[in-house]
């Protein structure tokens, strides 16, 4: 087919949004990748604390203090002391692409040694079609040296416009604290050299730690919930975002990649801290799949926003019987949208899905 | 909790990895043997060869451990032949490290007028025209030519498990340059369970190195039993003639280490050139019943194993039963000419048109408990659905009903209801 082009930088369309309650050393080694980039800090825990960012970066950074003077009483919806804080980095940028990553994830090396710029991948898995719709065994077909596979009808290979792209972890992956507790020496050392989409109707847990979207297409949607402080559970943020982000997608005839690109991820947190977060979650979950698998969303619900306060309205009716938690995370999705539509007034008009691919 | 590695699990496990090299296991001492009998039967390496050579130590251990645990070795590759190739000799020498220890069976497509030829060395059986002839009769439509020709040899199996590879297919090397041993991985995949309700995004969760990540919940992590594994082709991949014509000297180099389960509801083109399946559970949903009108001897002139696959994995989806795609890659050799093949008319990639929304339509009745019951609400749903669209339709859904009782008949006992 064509010849490769270059990948785009851009530049000027993509912010990265870290959050952080340590420090941003892990920024040196990401400069030669992330240096032409716009940062977005949000800055957890206390905010007095000073945090350090590297010379040479283009950054905002906003502290507690920070979001509820710009938020007032919608700050309630974004969380005290986890790092799913990071949702009001989405919710501020006004550039159309994000990524964000963790302050323990580093550069991976690919198995010929070479230094996997995340950032470039993740912009190639989001300006090139998803194919949610048939699943195609030689996995992405865009990729160089790949295609569809016989048998994979032709009405379907444009693909849909990619809104989400899940990268992998090397090193210490991303268990959960009994899984932890089983295997505390398990390393992921398998480089999967695969992008893929993940079908339409298949639910899956998305991490956090190395994720790019689309925030034209899905912003409204990355809602990371009610976590840490306060709240009855923590480690759930990115798994919530996920399944109403998926279900959102599925609806609206958008794309979600995983694979490609792996980030190596130095710090394996506490398994009994982490137990302690997730207790609840582990349980809720069983609850929240099928909840989540039998969502519908009707022909009018043409908006993410629309999508989203509708789910708010199926979590409030159904899920806030099996903890109370539910009934305020569902007003706190609802709130979420409010802030999100006044920071993004334009947006909110423009947020209707737009035919054919994006570029 | 993996404890630091010392001699003794070491040597076990390179002992296992080497057992091909292997022809006497009676000097071990006893409790070495069973320790090395239980990690062979973990790796899924406990083969026929192998099994007897655990027998033949003579040790009641052993006898008391295979008595236990219901030990049924039972794998069964299946090779149609080309009409293009009747002489077999390099394709099974090739495979012959892998093969030799597995009972063949192989299928002399009905059109090939050659003899074929075989090397010595393997236990197999041969079925040419005659025997297909005397076992199956004239009343049946199903034609055993062409492709569809191994059918035959699924029918006929009486193991558990059946492996089908193409003839033009050769053992492939792994990323590491080691010669993959496709039979093992195929036998690791259907004998490990698949995830289809959830999808886990480091792969297959009961590979050696992973495992589900945090968010899968944990009622879903037994998994189902799989019972369809599809593998991929190095060199010339699985392409339809106008990709492939339109990039001539495109050849699929990438070896994506991952085995997957394909999540249910999620349809996909089931390639027929590496697979393995459970004939025990999902024999019957394997169907030779769809021929193009211009159907030909290149697998982009056919659509039989396309067709088989939608059925299989409607079935599997009904049955709560699971499919994979990944491992093990095979080198497919370079073979026809994709633009001599864009002259015929592309019955079979218009087809796919109608046939895809068909099959993400359809559901199967609750009452359905069996694959022949499966195949049977299947063929009458094509035939009420597509039979009025295209004849070819009216003709598949008669010859999936023809399968049935074929397999009623020739194949043995049916088909064990959904494990």
């Amino acid at each position: 087919m064509a010849t490769v082009s270059p990948t785009p930088l851009l530049k000027d369309e993509l912010d990265i949004v870290i959050p952080t309650i340590r420090n941003l050393d892990f920024l040196e080694m990401w400069r030669p990748f992330f240096q032409p980039y716009h940062l977005i800090i949000v800055q957890d825990g206390d905010p007095s604390k000073a945090i350090k960012v590297p010379e040479g970066f283009d950054y905002e950074l906003y502290n507690r203090n920070d979001i509820n003077r710009i938020l007032g009483p919608k700050a309630s919806c974004i969380s005290f002391k986890d790092s799913a804080c990071r949702c009001f980095g989405y919710m501020i940028s006004k550039k159309k692409y994000i990524y964000t990553i963790d302050d323990d994830c580093f550069v991976a090396k690919d198995p010929s040694g070479k230094d996997i710029n995340a950032l470039e991948q993740h912009i190639k898995n989001l300006l090139c079609p998803s194919t949610p719709f048939f699943f195609n065994t030689l996995y992405d077909p865009y990729r160089d040296g790949a295609d569809f596979v016989r048998g994979y009808p032709f009405s379907l290979r444009e693909g849909v416009p990619t809104a989400v792209s899940h990268g992998l972890w090397l090193n210490i992956p991303d268990y959960d604290a009994p899984t932890q507790l089983v295997k505390p020496l398990e390393r992921n050392k398998r480089y999967v050299d695969a992008i893929m989409t993940i079908p339409k109707g298949t639910l899956f847990p998305m991490c956090g730690m190395n994720l790019a979207f689309n925030r034209e297409l899905i912003g409204p949607a990355m809602y990371f919930g009610l976590m840490g402080d306060g709240q009855p559970i923590g480690r759930y943020d990115d798994m919530w975002a996920g399944w109403c982000t998926k279900v959102i997608c599925d609806h609206l005839g958008l794309g979600v990649k995983t694979g490609l690109p792996y980030i190596w991820h130095s710090k394996a947190s506490n398994p009994f801290v982490n137990l302690k977060k997730e207790y609840k979650g582990i349980y809720w979950q069983e609850e929240l799949i099928p909840f989540f698998q039998s969502v519908t969303l009707t022909k009018d619900c043409t908006t993410v926003q629309k999508c989203y306060i509708e789910i708010s309205k199926q979590v409030k009716a159904k899920l806030g019987k099996v903890d109370d938690y539910f009934n305020k995370l569902a007003d706190a999705m609802v709130t979420w949208i409010e802030a999100w539509d006044e920071l993004n007034p334009s947006a909110a008009k423009s947020a209707e899905l737009p035919n054919g691919a994006t570029k | 909790m993996r404890t630091p590695s010392c001699l003794l699990p070491l040597t076990l496990d390179s002992a296992v990895l080497n057992l091909s090299n292997i022809t006497d296991l009676s000097p071990l001492p006893d409790h070495i043997l069973i320790e090395l009998f239980l990690r062979t039967l973990r790796a899924g390496k406990l083969t026929e060869r192998v099994l007897k050579l655990f027998i033949a130590t003579g040790k009641d251990e052993v006898f008391s451990l295979i008595q236990e645990l219901n030990i049924q070795v039972t794998v069964n590759p299946v090779l149609p032949t080309r009409t293009l190739n009747s002489d077999l000799t390099s394709f099974m020498n090739a495979w012959r490290p892998i093969f030799s220890r597995f009972h063949l069976i192989i299928v002399k497509d009905l059109d090939l007028k050659e003899e074929i030829k075989i090397p010595e060395g393997f236990n197999l059986d041969v079925y040419e025209k005659p025997d297909i002839d005397r076992l199956v009769g004239t009343s049946t439509s199903i034609i055993f030519s062409g492709y569809a020709c191994r059918y035959f040899g699924y029918l006929v199996s009486r193991k558990k498990y059946i492996i089908s590879v193409d003839d033009d297919c050769l053992p492939a090397k792994d990323n590491k340059g080691f010669l993959v041993d496709a039979v093992s991985q195929h036998i690791t995949n259907l004998t490990t369970p698949a995830t289809p309700f959830f999808f886990n995004t480091l792969y297959d969760p009961f590979t050696e190195g992973a495992d589900f990540v945090r968010g899968y919940p944990f009622s879903l992590r037994s998994g189902v039993t799989c019972v369809l594994s599809c593998g991929l082709w190095h060199n010339l991949a699985d392409y339809d003639a106008p990709t492939q014509a339109l990039k001539p000297e495109e050849r699929n180099s990438r070896y994506v280490d991952a085995v997957l389960t394909v999540p249910a509801r999620t349809l996909m083109p089931i390639s027929g050139i590496n697979i393995a399946f459970n004939r025990d559970v999902v024999g019957p949903a394997l169907l030779p019943c769809l021929r193009l009108a211009a159907e030909g001897k290149f697998r982009w002139e056919t659509m039989e194993d396309i067709w088989s696959g939608m059925c299989v994995k409607v079935i599997c989806d009904h049955l709560r039963l699971g499919v994979k795609t990944g491992l093990p890659y095979v080198w497919r050799n370079d073979r026809g000419d994709a633009i001599a093949s864009l002259r015929k008319e592309w019955e079979g990639v218009k087809m796919m048109e109608e046939v895809v929304p068909f099959f993400q339509s359809l559901r199967l009745p609750q009452e359905a408990t069996t694959a022949e019951d499966c195949v049977v609400e299947v063929a009458n749903a094509v035939k009420e659905k597509l039979g009025s669209k295209d004849p070819v339709f009216a003709r598949t859904a008669k010859a999936m009903l023809d399968w049935v009782k074929l397999w009623k008949s020739v194949g043995g006992c049916s088909s064990s209801p959904g494990a």
